[in-house]
């Protein structure tokens, strides 16, 4: 089988910097630390990007695919809009902001750039099926994905998910397999399904695959420096469920400066959590360095991670970038869902409004410059989390079809 | 007391390929020990130099994550699976 993942040359582990050649493995043999790619990249200027397609193949030669990514049927993710967001700036007093909203993906969320990577590994090794453990939103990009490259699907989620979630990750096809239990035990079992021949030849895009998955949110970063007119934002602040998507943004950032297609200006990173599930955020708060799990309880349930895997490098990016890890209440969170939308006509998924609400929090705490340039992610569509709004999902008023009976409603 | 100690993939090189092994021991310290010593090497994979559990393996007595218990002090009761899982991310 002769690979081709483009300018990636090896896996290299994130903790004690073990190499290991190109494969389907996650965990360190050394350490059990996670994998990711490392990559030789060749030169890459801002005009071979800008030539590229409008979506994250624009990207492809600082990512893990092949150089002809975009002649096969994937989703062709990304390029969504970074929306200047003046009047929630106003609101919020922060000067100058922007609302990068990830809705605007073929399947709604952000995972639909991790996944578009998974699938092209998938295709490497060779795999059938194309598996996951999700909160939601990553089981209908798996779905989805999988119905485009003609791949099978078998998909786990925690039995009490959204109901637009669950008919979003069905319509695509496949299984979808609900699990009771937490999220957390949903990827224990899946941890557990790898090593079992009932699992081979299968690419769980989270697990076994998950070094090349996890590239796909790097280029949330490319995106947003490009979007700006190549530079870096001063503050962003990015959801933490697992914490991948925070790490990558970061390491997105550094090659962009390290390939010098943007200046090497400082950014700060913020991480937002919701309080029913912040074991990142408590971790920031009590000064500690590793992250104690917790048993989710949120109406943020794509963030619901009690356990997060890269939980301890979103408090190294945080502390070395003089950012910060902060928390909201789910009533903050429904109030800024609420905000978003009537201040930008943005509609979040309840991930959104844990941004949204984090970012006012700072502001109002003073842990966040508002002077600054300002990016916010909104990583999913209001649409898959409606129950958040339902007690706002009737008319202002029901009336008769008159001019009287609308004028008494004034 | 006896248990049964479920192995990962990737520390299966320690058991000769076995996917399930025996073990004992009253508490998960000793449980670890044992299989240490039954599997010369494997205890250095689990544990880092201060003999704590290292921070991207998760450990199972039970159905319970042991950092919500006792740790490494949690009681291993008679019969019970013990899993040894890689941390993975996602969501």
């Amino acid at each position: 089988m002769s690979l081709d993942f483009g300018p990636a040359t090896g896996l290299s582990c994130r903790e004690c910097g073990a190499r290991y050649p190109l494969g389907p493995s996650f965990a360190c043999l050394e350490c059990f630390g996670p994998l990711e790619a490392a990559y030789s990249f060749g030169a890459v200027s801002r005009a071979d990007i800008e030539a590229g397609p409008a979506n994250i193949w624009r990207y492809r030669s600082l990512l893990p695919v092949p150089e002809d990514v975009a002649d096969k049927p994937n989703m062709n993710p990304g390029w969504t809009p970074l929306v200047k967001a003046g009047n929630l700036g106003r609101k919020l007093g922060v000067k100058s902001l922007y609302v990068k909203d990830d809705s605007a993906n073929p399947t709604h969320s952000f995972k639909d750039r991790v996944v578009a990577i998974a699938v092209e590994a998938a295709r490497n090794f060779g795999f059938h099926t194309l598996s996951c453990s999700s909160t939601g939103n990553l089981a209908g990009a798996v779905t989805a994905a999988a119905a485009r490259a003609g791949l099978d699907a078998c998909v786990f989620i925690p039995a009490g998910l959204e109901a637009a979630k669950i008919a979003m990750a069905r319509v695509f096809g496949g299984r979808l397999i609900g699990i009771e239990g937490s999220y957390d035990e949903v990827n224990r079992f899946c941890s557990e399904l790898i090593g079992d021949p009932m699992g081979d030849k299968w690419g769980f895009v989270n697990v076994n695959l998950r070094p090349y998955y996890a590239e796909g949110s790097k280029t949330l970063a490319y995106e947003i420096a490009e979007q700006l007119g190549w530079r870096l934002p001063e503050q962003i602040v990015i959801p933490v469920a697992s914490g991948s998507q925070l790490t990558k943004i970061d390491k997105g950032f550094k090659e962009l400066v390290a390939l010098g297609l943007v200046e090497d200006t400082p950014y700060k990173i913020y991480g937002a959590q919701a309080l029913g599930c912040s074991p990142v955020s408590g971790a920031y708060k009590a000064g500690h360095d590793v992250v104690q799990p917790v048993r989710p309880d949120t109406i943020a349930k794509s963030l619901a991670i009690g356990n997060p895997a890269d939980g301890p490098y979103v408090l190294d990016i945080a502390r070395r970038t003089g950012g910060a890890v902060e928390d909201v209440t789910d009533a903050e969170i429904v109030a800024a869902i609420r905000l978003l939308a009537s201040t930008e006509g943005v509609f979040a998924e309840t991930a959104g409004g844990v941004t949204v609400g984090v970012l006012k929090k700072l502001v109002e705490t003073g842990q966040l410059d508002p002077d600054a340039e300002t990016v916010v992610l909104n990583t999913g569509d209001g649409l898959k989390t409606l129950d958040a709004i339902a007690d706002g999902a009737a008319p202002t008023a029901v009336i008769r079809p008159s001019l009287d009976a609308f004028r008494a409603t004034v | 007391m006896s248990v049964s100690v479920r192995i990962p993939t990737i520390l299966r090189t320690y058991t000769g390929g076995s996917a399930e092994v025996s073990g004992e021991g009253a508490t998960l310290r000793d449980v670890l020990a044992k299989l240490d010593s039954d599997y010369p090497g494997i205890g250095a994979r689990i544990l880092d130099e201060s003999g704590k559990i290292r921070r991207f393996v998760n450990v199972y007595v039970g159905e319970e994550d042991v950092r919500f218990a006792e740790g490494l002090d949690t009681v291993a009761p008679e019969g019970v699976q013990i899993s040894i899982i890689p941390a993975v991310a996602g969501g």
